[in-house]
């Protein structure tokens, strides 16, 4: 019996040994959910040093951008644990927030003394706060991005290309200021040979199954007057999306994808955009201003080579908001760890440290530092691009708004279907739909 | 019908395993070791069944667990049969299915009859056709999308080639009119080999005694290929139009991959419609009424091939 007794002792003492035992590796561990990019690798380098700091280690789950709503949005609706920390995209917050997702750092950043005026504002707008404009505080700015453009430079600088684009257009071949003339550029440049290469003159966002081609047709929009909803009557949006201004728009984004895309230019996002500036196809390329520091290390195409310009004006001057906040995923079992994580993000040094990573600090202390601008040949047109921000919707049905746009637009741009009016009316009958659906309007 | 397999397992147990169990009768035996297949078939193919059909009358969105689900009758029906991308994407399956199972059944059939006859290296060129078969969708999506690329891609050199066409110009995946060929060609591409192989078992499977007995009436060639060879193979030519009509039905990888849909919607099938209404747009219960409305048409269109199959088979 006492055999018995011992053995059965001795069984219960090893189960609760094998059950406690991944408990405790577990606790020192922390899991933050981010899209794979070039600053996911970042990060993952500067978490070494919280790992160093605090014993925690870190576990990254990176997903591709085109899957990377898809994944992380079924994990947080379906309540999972995979995430005790999320990078989510400026415009989950508001859905995030009201579905409860998202921890609210309010209390959070009071006792720790962490300030959002020490973020630079349109992040703090754009991806901490929900509803906008207010204060309440759902992530901490972490990483600032914004839609801007690359050159190249080199091509640019070449005398005889200087000379006749002078002769044809009665102005320097220099970065354009407006859309009109970046058109002109890009028309110059298209199908011109260049070093034995046929060449063309600019990558622009066209891709349909995810949020590529909205990204591009808002970001040239904005310039021409494009407004979201009537600023005295939010929802009230006939008259705004389809404004003729905006309509004018949308007539030159196409316009621009017809004469001056290389060919099979009809599904193109930041990878493909990218790379047709890395093969030397594009003159000019639109792209998230976190590709900048790759294109610049690129041997063929960085260096001296590559020029950075914010987006080109037209009547308004606007560039579309891209970047994250990081959260506190509300079902993780390690929240405080997580909290602590966040403390440790917001502190000036290692924001300084995320800067020099390759990572676009939101922090205004890292930002306004005098030798910031000089910091990297970049800095300048990041900086002046986040001055001029604007951001999609970033309403709890951001998503079906967005499917919406991106079926309305590629419809128009790339299908060619139909007129830019149509489209945009189009679009604000879907919208209108989205919002009574959800009892807004 | 389960009780009929019940008493089927029943018999079949052996004696001795029955009796080894005591207090248990042959039956509640049989029960036991059929009742975790039934559970498992319950909780993954019924279950979600009845519990679609019950959200397809709600309002409910899985992104807002928290908000109250109400009965919304059949609004969600009538907005999915008259909402016209619906029927968009439906007509873009059609095409789709229409066109792949025509080209894959007429190419098949011919490449099964070539093979049927035993030639030199015939082994060989069987194993080359099967192989894009036995590649991974997404591999195939991936590397045609780069054969269809008109600055580097191989399909527009080759086209550029024999029409004289600049292959700046050969856009497949860009143009409205060329991207759902585009996709056909791949499809066909990939499946046919299947579409052969069901073929060749069924070519095979026509005993020579009766091309003997033809030979001995005279009939000619042509004579044997219409009154033997299509008759006796037709069940299985069949047999590989359905397989290939459901999978075609739901295709979603390599639509996705290729075109992700476009240009605008025109390759938009109608699994990708239902995949961004459930999962992108979150409007769970609008996409389970289009989930059952698809079912209910494959359903019936299946129902109605399979009495036709059965019929050929009985003549």
């Amino acid at each position: 019996m006492q055999k018995t007794l011992k053995a059965l002792l001795g069984l219960a003492s090893a189960s609760t040994m094998s059950l406690a035992l991944p408990t405790i590796a577990k606790a020192d561990q922390l899991t933050l959910c981010w899209a794979a990019w070039d600053p996911a690798n970042a990060l993952v380098e500067l978490s070494k040093d919280f790992t160093a700091k605090t014993g925690t280690e870190m576990k990254f789950e990176f997903v591709p951008w085109t899957s990377y709503a898809d994944r992380f949005l079924n994990e947080l609706n379906s309540h999972g644990k995979l995430c005790d920390l999320i990078i989510g995209d400026s415009q989950w917050i508001g859905g995030s927030a009201e579905n409860g997702h998202y921890v609210k750092l309010n209390d959070f950043f009071d006792k720790e003394g962490i300030k959002m005026d020490d973020f630079v504002p349109a992040t703090v707008v754009g991806y901490s706060e929900w509803p906008k404009n207010t204060p309440n505080y759902w992530a901490l700015p972490a990483m600032g991005d914004v839609v801007g453009w690359t050159y190249r430079k080199d091509w640019f600088e070449r005398p005889e290309l200087q000379k006749e684009f002078k002769e044809k257009y009665g102005r320097e071949l220099a970065a354009p200021k407006t859309y009109d003339e970046l058109k002109q550029i890009a028309e110059f440049f298209q199908k011109r040979q260049i070093d034995g290469k046929t060449v063309y003159g600019a990558s622009i966002y066209t891709e349909r199954g995810s949020e590529g081609i909205t990204m591009g047709v808002t970001n040239v929009l904005y310039n021409w007057g494009f407004q979201y909803d009537n600023p005295d009557k939010p929802y009230e949006m006939d008259g705004f999306v389809n404004s003729p201004d905006a309509v004018k728009g949308l007539e030159f984004y196409k316009a621009l994808y017809d004469c001056c895309t290389p060919p099979g230019s009809s599904n193109v996002y930041m990878v493909e955009s990218a790379d047709a500036f890395k093969s030397g196809q594009v003159a000019m390329q639109m792209n998230f201003a976190f590709t900048w520091p790759g294109l610049h290390k690129d041997e063929k195409v960085g260096g001296d080579r590559i020029g950075f310009f914010p987006n080109p004006a037209e009547k308004k001057h606007f560039a579309q908001l891209g970047g994250q906040g990081i959260s506190v995923v509300s079902y993780s079992d390690k929240k405080d760890a997580a909290l602590q994580y966040i403390k440790w993000f917001a502190q000036p040094d290692v924001q300084a440290k995320w800067w020099q990573l390759g990572g676009y600090s939101c922090l205004k202390s890292v930002v306004n530092a005098p030798d910031f601008a000089s910091s990297q040949p970049y800095a300048q047109a990041f900086l002046d691009s986040m001055a001029i921000v604007k951001d999609f919707w970033a309403e709890p049905s951001y998503a079906i708004l967005l499917q919406d746009m991106q079926k309305r637009v590629h419809n128009y741009v790339v299908a060619g279907n139909g007129t830019a009016q149509e489209a945009l009316d189009g679009l604000v009958k879907d919208w209108t739909e989205v919002f009574k659906d959800d009892g807004k309007i | 019908m389960v009780e009929k397999a019940a008493d089927a397992t029943a018999r079949a147990t052996p004696t001795s395993v029955a009796h080894r169990v005591r207090g248990l009768s042959d039956r509640a035996i049989a029960w036991l070791f059929i009742a975790p297949t039934i559970t498992l078939l319950l909780a993954i193919n019924i279950f979600p069944l009845i519990w679609a059909i019950y959200l397809s009358f709600t309002n409910y969105r899985a992104n807002r667990p928290n908000a109250p689900v109400q009965n919304v009758g059949l609004s969600n029906y009538e907005r999915v049969l008259t909402d016209p991308d619906i029927w968009q994407a439906m007509q873009a399956t059609a095409h789709f299915v229409f066109w792949t199972i025509l080209l894959q059944t007429v190419i098949g059939f011919t490449l099964a009859y070539l093979i049927d006859r035993k030639f030199r290296g015939h082994a060989f060129w069987t194993t080359l056709i099967l192989i894009p078969m036995m590649l991974s969708p997404a591999v195939v999506g991936n590397f045609w999308r780069f054969l269809y690329e008109p600055q580097i891609g191989l399909f527009a050199y080759a086209v550029s080639l024999v029409t004289g066409i600049p292959t700046a110009d050969i856009q497949m995946l860009g143009n409205v009119s060329l991207a759902p060929w585009a996709i056909i060609i791949v499809d066909t591409w990939m499946w046919t080999p299947y579409v052969m192989l069901i073929c060749l078992a069924g070519l095979r499977s026509i005993p020579d005694y009766i091309y003997e007995a033809a030979e001995v009436d005279r009939a000619s060639a042509w004579r044997q290929f219409w009154s033997i060879t299509v008759p006796m193979a037709l069940p299985f030519i069949m047999l590989a139009v359905l397989f290939r009509g459901i999978e075609n039905f739901k295709m979603f990888d390599m639509v996705t991959l290729l075109t992700g849909g476009g240009p605008g919607s025109i390759t938009e099938v109608a699994s990708i419609t239902l995949k961004r209404a459930a999962f992108e747009s979150w409007a769970t219960g609008r996409a389970s009424a289009f989930a059952i409305v698809l079912f209910v048409a494959v359903f019936g269109l299946a129902n109605i091939y399979v009495k036709a199959l059965n019929k050929v088979k009985q003549r």
